[in-house]
């Protein structure tokens, strides 16, 4: 209807890229790398996901709001994330000295 | 058409109200307009029950040792007020009554893009019937915010009743949301471009994008709560580890923005009613508009100036504090517009207009009085204390509910095709705006001496004051009765009102006959001028009255 | 299509009482009434179907959120817990619930090719690996019992110093993966629905907008689980 369809062969190229980034989440779970673990885990999840949103849900073709809605969702998400952390990492801090 | 207000008995032309008979034809019906009313009757059923608690309240507090109820009695008054207040009614009332009534007639629809969703989210007001049957089996005392860990730990009231109660409301207001954004963005007839949409639609489109994105938050929260309850882990509660200060976070992340879901649509109708009796355009169209947008996103942005005292770090406190005065800028550039638009025009004193003076008035006091509460060092003094609550009554009570009563009046000939009686109607007005000032601004004055909110009791020092806000309560009473009686007596016998009694701008006014067909416009409309377009006749006209 | 065809109010009882033929082509069964053309309706209901997703994203977030600060509130119990998480099975179920993604992908190129047969067969597919997926979660769950991992009055864990700690993350793994799971069983509901719809031939090449919608929240149910996974399962190492 509004959009071309996608050739099959794109599904499972898409599929074999997902679990080959499933091993490799587990795989590099297994190393030693310190904070490093968690960027690398949450790295290959934010690629599976957005491969998973352009390809399987099509976002690739959809309209530019629709685009701009999943956006606009992304940024609240961030909003709540960026807001409820700044309370618990600055709570450490020190109160203002006279430096002011 | 030139129907006047004497026209004979005549058999009446087919409408939303008379093409269909019996209760089936209600309760599953997917008119937009028919849902309206569904959601009009229960509204105004929980704003009775709501209001019933308050006046409990109010009664109590006449005397410093409490007047009838217990303090437990109390805690669970003034918990079962806001509960329904908020959820119940302040949430769906413009949206669900006035927006479903009007938005699809306002961008010449034929209804809104998900009828049956309509319906779903009307029928899950009833999560509200659920919400009364946890008064009715023993109450609940949390306070509407639900605080962990007394919420969770606790108290041995209906808490898990209520939250369900409060998260099948939640459903219903984002279903309700989600409708009207894919209806605004799809269903506009030709020619109806984005900046030709009456500012009710544009506030509509901003409060149902913190709809949207909000209240899922608050959705989660509660099913923790709920969960936390049942088990007992810890989540919230400091003894085992918890945080009580990320429900906190997690609920205000809803829970502020919610308060701009009750007033956005009320400057929504607000804009209508100054502009169509002043028969003017709005000044500065553009301003409104995205100042309704503007207020839908920075509304996310302060939550943090509910926790000043609750143990947030500072800093956060301080950038939340600078971030709410900036959510007072584009409230303030709507004042502001509204006054200048209202220069210069022919201003006719109708009830609707009588209830927009209210409200910029009113409005204005709790907005203002709300930067003092954004002052942190300020805040800190008067925190939980009846300086907060006068400040939220002026805005939701005084905002809210007087651009509530205003637009109901306003579209009562669109939606019943009748009109009510204006002494009446004036009378009315004034009275609500005179109960509504005695009433709350005793409370500012008692805040600030240090009332604290939610006792039963207080110092004796308090007494005259309180008494004054309880006489005040029994007027304001009062003044929303005398509304509710004409309105069901106009509704049945008042004179037929004609298709565009107000001689207002706008697709339901002028291609609409009153009360609108099933299908809204018996020819499709196509939009070929702004909106408000009152020409500047009206403006000369007043000009050559002097 | 042509959208000069005047647009007309439609009958109460019969919508195309007035139509022509240009104004029947315009209103083919499945396009309800208050929309004017097929393209307007799918259109909207992607858009509906896009911004309830991103009410579930809210909805999750806030879990996530919670999670988040816990994690870096209390990094050494969480990394201590996570060794009675199952990977095994944990990362079996991704696989599923990917495989599953796969056939639903399937399942909606099929439908636009008006493939019915082959639709039916991607979705029953669909169908058996979401039932798989929750019988390991199951599985997992019951483990979990067995070890008294259940917050509440009957947990217990092992290293004392992380009671608390562990309970609440074994907290936030139930309620997260639980109220997963509870999306996967509404989905598997509705995909059912929609063999029963295809089945009785209700979809064509012209007309298959509910295997599209449904497609939609069955992919965003799996992100959820693929950022659950690494969260709650691979965070062993992590201090």
């Amino acid at each position: 209807m509004t959009h071309s369809i996608v050739p099959a062969k794109v599904y499972a190229g898409v599929w074999a890229v997902l679990i080959a980034l499933t091993f490799t989440t587990v795989a590099v779970s297994k190393l030693e790398l310190g904070e490093y673990n968690f960027i690398a885990a949450m790295t290959i999840a934010v690629i599976k996901g957005t491969l998973v949103v352009t390809f399987f849900m099509n976002l690739k073709q959809s309209s530019s709001m629709i685009r701009l809605f999943v956006a606009a969702g992304l940024f609240w998400l961030a909003i709540m994330f960026v807001f409820v952390l700044s309370d618990y990492f600055s709570r450490g801090w020190q109160p203002l000295g006279q430096w002011w | 058409m030139n129907i006047t207000f004497e026209q004979p008995k005549i058999k009446e032309s087919p409408n939303y109200l008379n093409i269909q008979y019996g209760w089936q034809s209600w309760l599953f019906t997917t008119d937009h307009k028919r849902i309206a009313l569904l959601y009009l009757f229960s509204i105004t059923a929980f704003f009775m029950i709501g209001g019933a608690f308050a006046v409990g309240m109010r009664l109590n507090l006449t005397s410093p040792h409490g007047l009838l109820f217990s303090p437990e009695t109390y805690n669970k008054l003034f918990t079962m007020h806001g509960i329904i207040m908020i959820f119940f009614f302040l949430i769906p009332s413009i949206p669900a009554v006035l927006g479903n009534f009007l938005i699809p007639l306002m961008i010449g629809a034929r209804d809104l893009a998900f009828p049956r969703i309509n319906l779903l989210a009307g029928i899950c007001i009833i999560g509200g019937v659920v919400a009364v049957a946890a008064v009715a089996s023993g109450g609940v005392d949390t306070g509407w915010t639900f605080y962990a860990p007394f919420s969770t730990t606790y108290s041995n009231t209906h808490v898990i009743m209520t939250a369900v109660a409060v998260f099948v409301a939640g459903f219903s207001s984002i279903l309700t949301g989600l409708n009207f954004i894919v209806t605004i963005h799809k269903m506009r007839a030709p020619g109806m471009t984005w900046f030709r949409l009456p500012l009710f639609v544009w506030s509509h489109y901003a409060t149902s994008i913190i709809q949207v994105l909000g209240t899922p938050v608050v959705a989660i929260t509660i099913v923790l709560l709920g969960l936390e309850r049942l088990f007992h882990a810890g989540i919230f509660d400091p003894k085992l580890g918890g945080d009580p200060i990320l429900f906190q976070h997690l609920f205000w992340f809803y829970s502020h923005p919610a308060v701009y879901i009750m007033i956005l649509p009320g400057m929504g109708v607000i804009s209508e009613l100054i502009t169509c009796f002043s028969h003017k355009a709005v000044f500065g169209y553009g301003f409104v508009a995205f100042s309704s947008v503007a207020i839908a996103i920075l509304s996310f942005l302060v939550w943090g100036h509910h926790l000043f005292v609750s143990g947030q770090s500072m800093y956060a406190g301080m950038l939340f504090s600078l971030l709410s005065f900036m959510v007072a800028v584009p409230s303030a550039i709507k004042v502001f517009n509204w006054t200048a638009t209202m220069y210069r025009g022919s201003i006719s004193y109708d009830t609707p207009m009588l209830y927009a003076f209210g409200f910029i008035g009113l409005f204005t006091i709790g907005g203002l009085t709300g930067l003092f509460l954004a002052t942190v060092a300020i805040d800190v003094l008067v925190t939980d204390t009846y300086f907060v609550l006068a400040h939220f009554h002026y805005t939701m009570v005084g905002g809210m509910v007087m651009a509530y009563l205003g637009g109901i009046h306003f579209w009562f000939p669109k939606i019943t095709g009748r009109m009510y009686p204006e002494g009446w109607a004036r009378f009315a007005a004034l009275v609500v705006f005179v109960g509504f000032n005695l009433t709350f601004f005793p409370q500012f004055i008692l805040g600030y001496l240090g009332m604290p909110r939610r006792y039963a009791t207080y110092a004796p020092e308090f007494q005259s004051l309180n008494v004054l806000s309880s006489a005040g309560a029994s007027i304001l009473g009062v003044g929303y009765l005398i509304p509710m009686i004409y309105l069901a007596w106009a509704w049945n016998r008042g004179p037929r009102a004609p298709q565009n009694p107000w001689n207002a701008k706008g697709l339901e006014w002028e291609k609409s006959p009153s009360p609108p067909p099933t299908f809204n416009f018996d020819e499709m409309p196509v939009v070929t001028e702004n909106a408000y377009n009152y020409g500047d006749e009206s403006v000369h006209a007043a000009e050559a009255r002097g | 299509m042509s959208l000069s065809t005047p647009r007309k109010r439609a009958d109460k009882e019969d919508p195309l009482a007035e139509s022509d033929v240009t104004l029947e082509a315009l209103h083919p069964p499945e396009l309800r009434h208050h929309f004017d053309t097929p393209e307007q309706q799918l259109e909207s209901s992607l858009l509906g179907m896009w911004i309830f997703l991103l009410t579930e994203v809210m909805f999750f977030g806030g879990m996530f959120g919670g999670y988040t600060v816990y994690r870096n509130l209390y990094p050494d119990a969480f990394a201590s817990t996570s060794q009675f998480m199952n990977v095994t099975l944990g990362g079996i179920n991704t696989a599923v619930l990917i495989c599953s993604s796969l056939t639903m992908a399937m399942a909606v190129h099929s439908a636009q090719l008006g493939k019915n047969k082959a639709l039916i067969l991607f979705l029953v597919l669909t169908l058996i690996l979401g039932c798989v997926f929750l019988d390991i979660k199951f599985v997992e769950y019951h483990e979990k019992w067995v070890d008294h991992h259940i917050p509440g009055p009957n947990f217990q864990y092992a290293d004392a110093r992380y009671f608390h700690q562990a309970q609440i993350l074994f907290f936030l793994y139930f309620a997260m993966t639980g109220l997963h799971a509870l999306h996967m069983i509404v989905g598997a509901g509705l995909i059912t629905t929609l063999i029963v719809m295809a089945a009785r031939r209700r979809f064509s090449a012209q007309w298959y907008t509910p295997v599209e919608m449904i497609g939609l929240y069955w992919h965003f149910v799996d992100i959820i689980w693929i950022f659950l996974f690494p969260l709650l399962y691979l965070i062993g190492h992590t201090k």
